[in-house]
């Protein structure tokens, strides 16, 4: 008689602490990645400024051109590249867990077609011209078109992802249908809104960016909250309840940590697609389907990303500039298509 | 002895001697209401410009009873518009049918899979670097839309397409490609990138009757197919495995549905630009309409047809200036869905 041999499985134990050590070390490389892009971007420019420059720009400021160059310049984009990106890369894991649908992008509930609306209507017909007179009329569009959104996809018994999706989409049509009316009427108009429209981290002084970064932290700290109970549901609504989770509160908070790092993120630096839509695959992809990991993963890696770009926007077309929002996708596609050809990618 | 099955709804079953077949009698309904609603807003169309025109006058026209100039507005300057729409707007309806039907994914249109972005970029290229004519718009937006397509559909190819792969290389290509887009309106000086952005948005403006001709006789071929492979498409609904289960080959089958599905909306963008969005609402509008399980061609292919109809009659008057049809479309299908959502929402409740 054969003898039936069950294969038991590993310990449990150290599979986790293994696993989770690779996951910690990949997570140090990533933080170094980010840090070197950092250093890199104060670096490197359209014109060349050696590194001892840099240095005292930084740490011993005089008057001279290039210090200058540096501090008003470069510093500025760098540490918007940093808010902006970790901003969209958690805006992007977020959505994506909570519609389970691999489409979703931050813009998908409305924040991008509120913002860049609320832009076209200030362009167009107040005839604002400048980024410190529409960033606020951005931010705004961008809060109270998701608000509508989250109104128009809910029910009595709660949200409905793909409610909630198809109501972005509508919402997002009508208010885009409505903008390129005005645009196309107006010259002025679509000249400012095609340069808003690419996306861009440059003249974006520091004092603007302030403002927002409470709302940021506000979405951050949500955002980690929430991923215990996003966890939950994604083995399905019935079985997260049963393990306590409430429902349409995680979803609600969800829903406000996205609108106000996806809608920050889109009034400083315009619509910059991709990067939500991206980072969460690829930490997905690494990490496996624990959010928590997702996190922590797309906030040094959607940085990354966008700064890479941005650095590279710089370089190929010396001494004239690529909008980051441009390059992010010729940088970031090629990745993400060789990692769904290569790797085993779980869907959602 | 015969057994009625029981479906859970009225259904109307024909029966001749080598010919049966089983219809839902709310689709059937609604289908004919539709119907209705697509020939009234035809011939409110006709009627309607800057020479007034009564139904009698538009129906004798188009059957031939009247000569001179009111048949001349007829149907040498309205009807080739007006048939344009109808036709385009049904074929947008059914490839995003089959898309959304194929895919499993109710975002789903042949956009992802590059090809709008992909004919838009060929056609920028023919407006901004080779200012060409026409013809050569027409051959620019086809060459990049099926280029795109062939692209996106050659990487994600790994013994065997699998839906999720696809999506997802469709997002990398056409995100490239609407950066590259992005970036040609954004060097292009301001008249020249205005009007490509008015061919982006789709427009009717100068359809005439060979273009109309050209596409609709592709468009009828393609149809044809479309209704021919709707048992198959039902079937992929309910997934890879269970379909194979029934014997469909999924993989031919599924290349076969996405070439039609492409090849209809490449006919549309190719003559008018692409109109956003009917692809993307008929089908879920149609859905909603006659409540079925699934997506279903015809309410999808007659809701896309009067969309297109309605958009174009408020682009050209009711709009202060003329506008691309393309933007009505957005705003009159986003409002329409959004709108069908809400009472959707309250019924359930």
């Amino acid at each position: 008689m054969t003898a039936l041999t069950l294969r038991r499985p590993s310990d449990p134990g150290t599979v986790t602490v293994s696993g989770s050590r690779r996951r910690l070390i990949g997570l140090v490389i990533a933080l170094i990645v980010l840090l070197a892009l950092l250093v890199a971007s104060v670096l490197i420019g359209s014109t060349a400024i050696s590194p001892a420059v840099v240095w005292k720009a930084l740490f011993h400021p005089t008057d001279d051109i290039d210090q200058f160059a540096i501090r008003d310049f470069r510093l500025p984009r760098t540490v918007v590249g940093l808010v902006v990106g970790t901003a969209l890369g958690v805006a992007g894991a977020l959505i994506q867990a909570l519609t389970r649908n691999p489409l979703a992008d931050p813009g998908i509930l409305g924040v991008n077609a509120g913002a860049s609306f609320a832009v076209t209507v200030a362009v167009g017909l107040l005839g604002i011209r400048n980024i410190q007179g529409y960033l606020w009329f951005a931010f705004g569009g961008a809060l109270i078109v998701t608000l509508m959104v989250l109104a128009l996809g809910s029910t009595r018994r709660g949200q409905s992802p793909v409610m909630m999706v198809l109501a972005g989409v509508c919402v997002g049509a009508v208010l885009g249908g409505a903008g390129s009316a005005l645009e196309l009427t107006n010259p002025d108009a679509f000249d400012a809104m095609r340069s808003w429209n690419a996306g861009s981290i440059v003249d974006r002084p520091l004092d603007l960016v302030w403002p927002i970064l409470p709302f940021f932290g506000v979405g951050l700290l949500l955002a980690f909250a929430v991923s215990g109970p996003l966890n939950a549901m994604a083995l399905g609504d019935e079985l997260a309840v049963a393990q306590g989770v409430q429902l349409v509160r995680t979803r609600v908070l969800a829903i406000i940590a996205l609108t106000l790092l996806a809608g920050g993120a889109t009034a400083i630096a315009g619509p910059i697609g991709f990067v939500g839509l991206m980072v969460p695959h690829v930490a997905r992809w690494i990490v496996g389907p624990n959010q928590r990991w997702i996190f922590a993963y797309s906030v040094l890696l959607a940085p990354s990303l966008l700064l890479a770009s941005d650095i590279l926007g710089r370089v190929v077309m010396r001494p004239g500039e690529i909008p980051v929002g441009i390059v992010t996708a010729f940088v970031g596609a090629p990745v993400l298509i060789a990692l769904v050809r290569h790797k085993k990618a779980s869907g959602l | 002895m015969s057994t009625r099955v029981d479906f859970g709804r009225r259904v109307l079953v024909l029966r001749r001697r080598r010919f049966a077949a089983r219809f839902d009698w709310r689709s059937v309904v609604i289908c004919s209401v539709l119907a209705l609603a697509v020939a009234g807003m035809a011939v409110l169309a006709l009627m309607t410009g800057s020479f007034q025109l009564s139904p009698g006058e538009v129906v004798s026209a188009l059957t031939g009873r009247t000569s001179g100039l009111v048949r001349d507005i007829v149907v040498e300057w309205r009807l080739p518009r007006v048939a344009a729409a109808l036709v385009f707007g049904a074929a947008l309806g059914v490839s995003g049918a089959v898309f959304q039907s194929t895919l499993r994914n109710p975002l789903a249109d042949p956009g992802i899979i590059g090809f709008s972005q992909g004919s838009y970029t060929g056609a920028l290229i023919v407006i901004l670097v080779v200012n060409g004519t026409y013809w050569q718009l027409v051959g620019g937006a086809l060459i990049g839309g099926v280029a795109t397509a062939v692209a996106v559909y050659l990487l994600a190819y790994r013994r065997g397409v699998q839906g999720f792969r696809l999506i997802i290389v469709g997002i990398g290509i056409s995100a490239m490609l609407g950066s590259l887009n992005t970036w040609l309106i954004l060097k292009a000086d301001l008249d020249q990138a205005m009007a490509a952005a008015t061919w982006g948005a789709g427009s009717l403006n100068g359809v005439s009757w060979p273009q109309v001709a050209v596409g609709g006789a592709f468009i009828a071929v393609l149809l044809v197919l479309a209704a021919m492979s709707s048992r198959p498409m039902r079937q992929l609904e309910l997934g890879d495995d269970a379909a194979a289960a029934q014997g469909v080959w999924v993989s031919a089958v599924r290349l076969g549905l996405i070439v039609l599905g492409v090849a209809l909306t490449a006919t549309v963008t190719a003559a008018s630009g692409p109109i956003a969005f009917i692809s993307l609402v008929a089908p879920q509008i149609g859905r909603r309409l006659t409540r079925s399980a699934g997506i279903t061609l015809a309410p999808a292919a007659l809701v896309g047809a009067l969309l297109c109809l309605a958009a174009d009659y408020i682009a050209q008057h009711v709009a202060p200036t003329p506008l691309p049809v393309g933007i009505i479309t957005v705003i009159l299908g986003g409002g329409y869905l959004g709108w069908l959502l809400i009472t959707e929402a309250r019924r359930r409740l």
